[in-house]
């Protein structure tokens, strides 16, 4: 599989996050006993850019809510900057498919919810929330209110709310996956930028192939019962998109090819979930 | 009967005449104009306001006619009114008979007036004439041979009306009503009561006006109209702020900690179907009749609603919401404060809502059963004098106040949560 197997531990790595053999079996009501994740190990270095693909009942949402800290897992531990994660913590930061905003808060309230909760001074807030609006493109929507914003506009709120805690590593749950296609490829440039100017570690799980390439140094394809990592790749096209507009990226040969192999891979994947259900 | 036929009537020719009138041109220019399929399209179906209007006015038009009101053009036939009369023919034990006649007044009851008099101009044998006041709606009794030269004789008796033949429990038709004979040979004359209602049932809209206008001036059995209406609504108030400041925090305790659901679950479950209403004969046998008694039944049927509201607003929270909170890293408290109550307060207002629609039906109806002051009392102590006005009156007031209390809560519920439904 990869070489995260057989990598060790290495504490004294200060800024990287450790997925250290991590299995979650859950039981259901009916006394059978469902394996999420199997022996899942990953290592990764601080500000690496990771998209995570499966097919659905892959275990990719499991493993981001061990990552965050919202399930404890059966078997295994995750380790970030030396320590042991044990609950969510502002140091990983999360954004949610749907926003998950507060909408009775303006959008400033929002984005300032974390250092407000922290009891940060307001002034500092208010500078840090007029920095964070101009970054992702929403100067003017400030004292908006939420349900006056697009899914689009929402996404950003959600992306900067979690910036404003500076938090180690982001982990997004199909930040884009209910966005139609032109924003949602408006907002892949975005998460493209944000990474290269903060030097975030992020972990951005999808279901789209497309996206999972444009946005993944390092590209995970999970597989299904039980959930385990199936394959990993390097990709250059995330380090190209930074610079270049993504569509010019797309038409690049060998984007074509890995789309392509990664699709069938996942349609095998599907196909034998439909065989084993019949 | 009558009634209905006439309100169905005017339901239907006011559709007719509207579509003739209005046609179809009248709203081509909206985008529901051009729907083609509105059977079925709520959306495609607005209240017509003309439909409203003429609706408003057909009630009070028909409550007008059939009550002889001045604001109505058209009235039913009104009862008979004035004077009027009906010949007896008298036979005596030696078989003889002779002809008189009752003259009959008509009047309405309150008003003045008196019998009619006796024309001079008989020359009847032995039967005498007689005369008789009747007010309108009700019937007279008479007992026309007693005046006659031996008519209390045994065997005396009267045996036609007008020419009708009659005897004991019969009735004959004369011009203005109907003639009845007692089962001892009495007459009871019942003049036409034509189809409008008496007062005592249903008065004119006029009536209920100016007694509105009589009452606030000078209240009611010494107790003024504001009052009246000040008390319920003081009871509604408070029962409903202690149902509240109970039920909230339950509620909340019960949708975040399984051991209060599972506490108090049962017996929320089994209250909250209890109509308020039930509990109150045990509600007087332990807190007694007065404001203890009418404000432990209050929150008793504010307290449950809010639980509920209040459990509904904790489940209803997404929970990505309350992970994105713990992420930002905010304590269990912040978060309590900062999501969990935001975001129940949509919930929170429905139930308060409905909570408060409740208690103002309950505190009527427990005035009703017993009070001292208020706007249930006020009505239970009209009908009991047969004031039918003031009850009708009292009815019309609690009904816009119940409906202005729903304003008030709505319009609160568009200034303080202003997200609701927009999640």
């Amino acid at each position: 599989m990869t070489e995260a197997n057989q990598s060790s531990l290495h504490l004294d790595d200060q800024s990287s996050l450790h997925i250290d053999d991590i299995s979650m079996t859950f039981s259901l009501p009916n006394g059978s006993a469902v394996e999420a994740l199997k022996s899942v190990s990953l290592r990764l270095a601080a500000g690496e850019l990771l998209s995570v693909l499966g097919p659905s009942g892959c275990g990719k949402t499991t493993l981001l809510n061990i990552l965050a800290g919202f399930l404890a897992p059966t078997g295994g531990q995750v380790v970030l900057n030396g320590h042991q994660v044990t609950g969510p913590d502002p140091e990983r930061g999360m954004v949610f498919q749907r926003g998950a905003l507060f909408e009775w808060m303006s959008v400033r309230k929002n984005i300032g919810f974390g250092p407000a909760m922290k009891g940060v001074p307001e002034k500092q807030i208010r500078q840090r929330v007029d920095e964070l609006l101009e970054i992702v493109g929403l100067h003017d929507f400030g004292d908006k209110a939420i349900y006056e914003l697009s899914g689009g506009m929402q996404q950003r709120v959600a992306l900067a709310r979690c910036l404003a805690n500076d938090p180690d590593v982001i982990l997004m749950d199909e930040p884009l996956g209910a966005l139609d296609a032109l924003t949602r490829e408006k907002m892949q440039g975005l998460v493209l930028k944000l990474w290269k100017e903060t030097g975030k570690t992020i972990i951005l799980i999808t279901h789209s192939v497309e996206e999972a390439l444009l946005l993944g140094e390092r590209l995970l394809v999970m597989a299904p019962r039980p959930g385990r990592i199936h394959k990993e790749y390097h990709l250059p096209f995330a380090e190209l998109g930074v610079d270049a507009d993504l569509r010019e990226v797309k038409k690049h040969q060998d984007y074509g090819n890995k789309r392509e192999e990664i699709l069938s891979m996942i349609w095998e994947m599907e196909e034998e979930i439909m065989g084993r259900k019949e | 009967m009558l009634v209905l036929t006439i309100y169905i009537a005017i339901f239907v020719l006011a559709y007719v005449i509207y579509h003739l009138v209005v046609g179809r041109s009248a709203s081509k220019l909206g985008f529901n104009a051009r729907k083609t399929v509105t059977f079925g399209d709520e959306s495609a179906v607005t209240a017509n306001r003309t439909a409203s209007v003429i609706s408003v006015v057909a009630i009070f038009l028909i409550w007008g006619a059939f009550t002889g009101s001045s604001l109505s053009p058209v009235h039913v036939p009104g009862p008979f009114v004035g004077d009027t009369s009906f010949s007896y023919t008298a036979t005596n034990p030696q078989n003889q008979t002779d002809e008189a006649t009752v003259y009959v007044r008509v009047g309405f009851i309150g008003e003045e007036f008196g019998k009619p008099e006796i024309p001079d101009n008989k020359q009847s044998v032995f039967a005498k004439d007689d005369a008789m006041k009747v007010g309108a709606w009700r019937s007279g009794l008479i007992r026309a041979q007693n005046n006659d030269d031996g008519g209390k004789i045994k065997g005396y008796r009267i045996t036609a009306i007008d020419g009708q033949p009659i005897a004991p429990k019969q009735s004959v038709e004369v011009l203005d009503g109907v003639v009845n004979m007692t089962a001892k040979g009495s007459l009871s004359f019942v003049p036409n009561q034509g189809w409008q209602m008496e007062p005592i049932w249903l008065p004119a809209p006029e009536t209920i006006v100016s007694r509105l206008i009589e009452i606030s001036r000078d209240g009611y059995q010494n107790v003024a109209l504001s009052e009246n209406i000040g008390w319920s609504l003081f009871r509604v108030v408070v029962g409903f702020l202690l149902g509240s400041i109970v039920g909230v925090p339950l509620g909340y305790a019960m949708g975040l900690n399984d051991w209060f659901r599972g506490w108090f679950d049962p017996i929320v479950e089994f209250m909250r179907p209890i109509p308020p209403l039930a509990l109150i004969p045990l509600v007087i046998i332990w807190f007694g009749i007065w404001e203890q008694g009418k404000i432990s039944l209050l929150f008793l049927a504010a307290l449950w609603i809010m639980t509920i509201s209040a459990r509904a607003g904790v489940s209803g929270v997404n929970i990505s919401k309350v992970h994105a909170a713990y992420s930002l890293g905010a304590s269990k408290l912040q978060i309590l404060l900062h999501v969990i109550i935001p975001n129940s307060l949509p919930e929170i207002f429905t139930g308060a809502r409905v909570a408060m629609g409740v208690c103002w039906g309950t505190v009527v109806a427990a005035e009703l059963v017993a009070a001292e002051k208020g706007a249930g009392k006020m009505i239970i102590a009209a009908s009991k004098f047969q004031q039918t006005d003031i009850v009708i009156m009292g009815i019309i007031l609690i009904g816009v106040i119940g409906f202005g209390i729903d304003i008030l809560m709505r319009m609160a519920e568009k200034i303080l949560v202003p997200w609701k439904g927009k999640g």
